[in-house]
């Protein structure tokens, strides 16, 4: 029975990392219906930036994650200004074959600059090893990160549905004419939801360095798995990505642990199964815009 | 930096072919002299690249320091890089082989890799000189394969025996599944089980794995006395990490492996997780002889870096091209080469090694190392050894 909760446990803590790389995706790809593959680059910024500040600098982990979101949303603004911008009118397939070729860079970049080894980002004792919760083994650092990403998914679900920002968010993405017609900022406000886009996946990157591995070739890896957590969600919502992550993480290591001959296809399984039901994804749109 | 001197000062003659996705060769032009081409293909990018460039830095380190002549011939180095893709090695070999008339096809990160050329060098009649892949069948696949590298059953077999004889008597295993790990699980629990040892958990583990939190568990659940390991050198971090994580070293878990695990390249990054782990590898930085303390200064010297395994094993095949050409006496016929390869002895910095007559196998001692703090730094110190280890996975046929 314990182990059953330590797999719960772990499953959570999974999807709720791959939620907070991907949910960044699910803003561009989802509200400003941009293909942009190379999200996977701005979150392995943020993971590099945090590892360059904690090992070579000494900074505090719990200091350096939100310069990681820092660093990756400026990178992500001045991106957005100089190249995105100029493709938003244009076709996914010229989008995508932008952002792939983004990715090739960042690796060739990144490969050069920081070497070809994987790094560890070193972390404070606080958050190793693992505390006994009523006999289920829970580990520190991925109860860390259920509590940092529930608080963001919170955060953000509050900032789309409820705030000023997020409902011209929402009518600049609609209707970009009539939106700028009524005095909202459209490219600003794209500029700037793109960043936090970009900044959301770099603290991903950041976070996700210790259980995901951090390497020039993150990008390229996890690029299928951000995919899957954006299909199976539907690109409509948050709230869509965020079930979305949870199940697939819970598959992932439940397929894992009690089926470990088959484990790593349990995650396309669960993507085809629901595919197959819901076409849009769970939370999808059925009329197309 | 050698071959980039040369360019510069040839720079009229020498020729930089950038192919699709960053596939980058380097030509160095042909001097008045004779020369002998050696085509090095070796993964110099994507998830591999460690591999190829501790073997092309140790290359380079040789050349510098036993000069570019042999025999009267000069030597050169064609570097082309395969990316790890079998495609790219066999298509970047039939170019080195047909164009530049290369007299030796050397490096070979994966075992796909070296098995791709297998068939060109034996048509080709050309030695094929493997100084990474580590899959027992690969020498047997063509007359022309020379190893300088290791066999995953040399490491697996001994670490095997040594497990069963020092009180471990339940054994979970944890390997990639692909040709090296299914390699190294075989042998492992062929001889474990004969020393009268118990699997009690086997996973395979997919190669491109994000995660090991649920394969972890199930080691706890099973309740062994010590985890076997196998993992690509890249993803060993993350495992000793999460290891300790899931506090399978407070239960006393032991970890055991073949040495792959505990690459040079990262042990210091895992951290203290990965103290008192005990693996067999025929090297380690730490290996206590005169020549490998010469061998790991003058590394650290030239690259900021130690060597690990991958760099003792290029730096012994361009020993061994140069020792053969002497015995042809330049010549570059590669029935000739092979036979002056075959027999050899030498003293490498990981201790003494030969190449088997029968097999062209490499045969060396294999280590029995643990990992220790030694002035601020993790090492794998050694503890044991085995001597002249065959590769058992041919001695068995």
């Amino acid at each position: 029975m314990t182990t059953l909760f330590t797999i719960l446990f772990d499953g959570v803590a999974y999807g709720m990392l791959l939620f907070v790389l991907a949910c960044g995706l699910a803003v561009t790809l989802g509200l400003m219906n941009f293909v942009n593959l190379a999200h996977g680059a701005f979150a392995m910024t943020g993971g590099y930036v945090c590892a360059v500040l904690v090992n070579q600098s000494g900074w505090p982990f719990f200091a350096a994650l939100p310069l990681a979101f820092v660093v990756s949303a400026a990178i992500g603004v001045a991106l957005e200004r100089s190249l995105y911008r100029h493709l938003y009118t244009r076709s996914h397939l010229d989008q995508v074959l932008f952002s792939v070729g983004l990715v090739f860079m960042s690796v060739a970049a990144v490969d050069y600059i920081m070497g070809s080894s994987r790094i560890f980002i070193k972390l404070p004792a606080a958050l190793e090893g693992q505390i006994d919760f009523f006999g289920v083994g829970v580990g520190r650092y991925r109860l860390m990160i259920i509590v940092i990403c529930g608080l963001l998914t919170a955060g953000l679900q509050l900032v789309l549905a409820r705030t000023r920002f997020g409902s011209r968010l929402r009518a600049a993405v609609d209707d970009p004419r009539a939106a700028s017609g009524l005095g909202i900022n459209v490219p600003q406000v794209f500029a700037f939801t793109f960043a936090f886009g970009c900044g959301l996946a770099g603290l991903g990157g950041a976070l996700s360095a210790e259980i995901l591995g951090l390497d020039p070739y993150f990008p390229l890896k996890f690029m299928i798995y951000f995919l899957i957590v954006v299909t199976v969600g539907g690109s409509s919502s948050i709230t869509g990505p965020f079930l979305a992550s949870l199940l697939l993480g819970i598959g992932d290591v439940a397929g894992k642990y009690y089926v470990p001959k088959m484990g790593p296809f349990v995650i396309y399984t669960i993507m085809i199964v629901i595919l197959i039901w819901r076409p849009n994804g769970l939370f999808g749109r059925t009329a197309a815009r | 930096m050698f071959i980039r001197s040369q360019m510069l000062s040839q720079a009229a003659a020498g020729i930089a072919v950038a192919g699709a996705f960053g596939l980058v060769t380097v030509w160095a032009p042909a001097q008045a002299q004779e020369s002998v081409k050696v085509g090095l293909i070796l993964p110099m990018t994507g998830g591999q690249a460690s591999t190829g460039k501790q073997i092309d830095n140790a290359v380079k380190l040789y050349m510098q320091q036993k000069g570019d002549t042999v025999a009267g011939k000069k030597i050169e180095i064609i570097l082309k890089d395969d990316g790890a893709v079998p495609d790219n090695t066999k298509r970047i070999a039939q170019e080195l082989i047909v164009n530049d008339k290369v007299s030796f096809i050397a490096g070979f990160g994966v075992t796909p890799a070296a098995l791709a050329v297998a068939p060109l060098a034996t048509q080709a009649k050309i030695p094929e000189i493997v100084m990474a892949a580590g899959t027992s069948i690969i020498t047997e696949r063509s007359p022309y394969i020379v190893r300088t590298s290791f066999t995953l059953a040399q490491s697996s077999t001994i670490i095997g025996d040594w497990a069963a004889k020092n009180g471990i008597k339940k054994v979970a295993t944890l390997t990639s599944d692909y040709a090296p790990g299914n390699d190294a699980l075989t042998f492992f629990k062929q001889n474990f089980t004969a020393g009268g040892g118990q699997i009690v958990e086997e996973v395979k583990v997919p190669l491109a794995n994000p995660d090991f939190a649920p394969f972890l568990q199930r080691m706890k659940d099973s309740k062994p006395d010590a985890v076997f390991v196998f993992v690509p050198a890249g993803q060993g971090g993350n495992f000793m990490k999460q290891y300790a994580e899931r506090g399978l070293d407070k239960t006393g878990i032991k970890v055991i492996g073949p040495g792959d695990v505990m690459d040079d390249d990262l042990l210091n990054g895992m951290g203290d997780a990965a103290l008192g782990a005990v693996t067999a590898h025929h090297y380690s930085a730490a290996h206590p002889s005169a020549m490998n303390k010469e061998f790991v200064a003058a590394y650290k010297k030239a690259y900021g870096n130690r060597p690990g395994f991958m760099a003792v094993s290029g730096y012994d095949g361009i020993h061994m091209i140069y020792e053969a050409l002497k015995k042809t006496g330049g010549k570059t016929d590669g029935d000739a080469l092979v036979a002056a390869m075959k027999g050899m002895k030498w003293e490498s910095p990981r201790g003494p090694i030969s190449i088997d007559p029968e097999t062209r196998d490499i045969v060396q001692n294999i280590y029995i190392r643990k990992v220790e703090k030694v002035g601020g730094e993790l090492y794998s110190v050694e503890f044991a050894t085995f001597e002249a280890v065959k590769d058992s996975g041919k001695t068995k046929k």
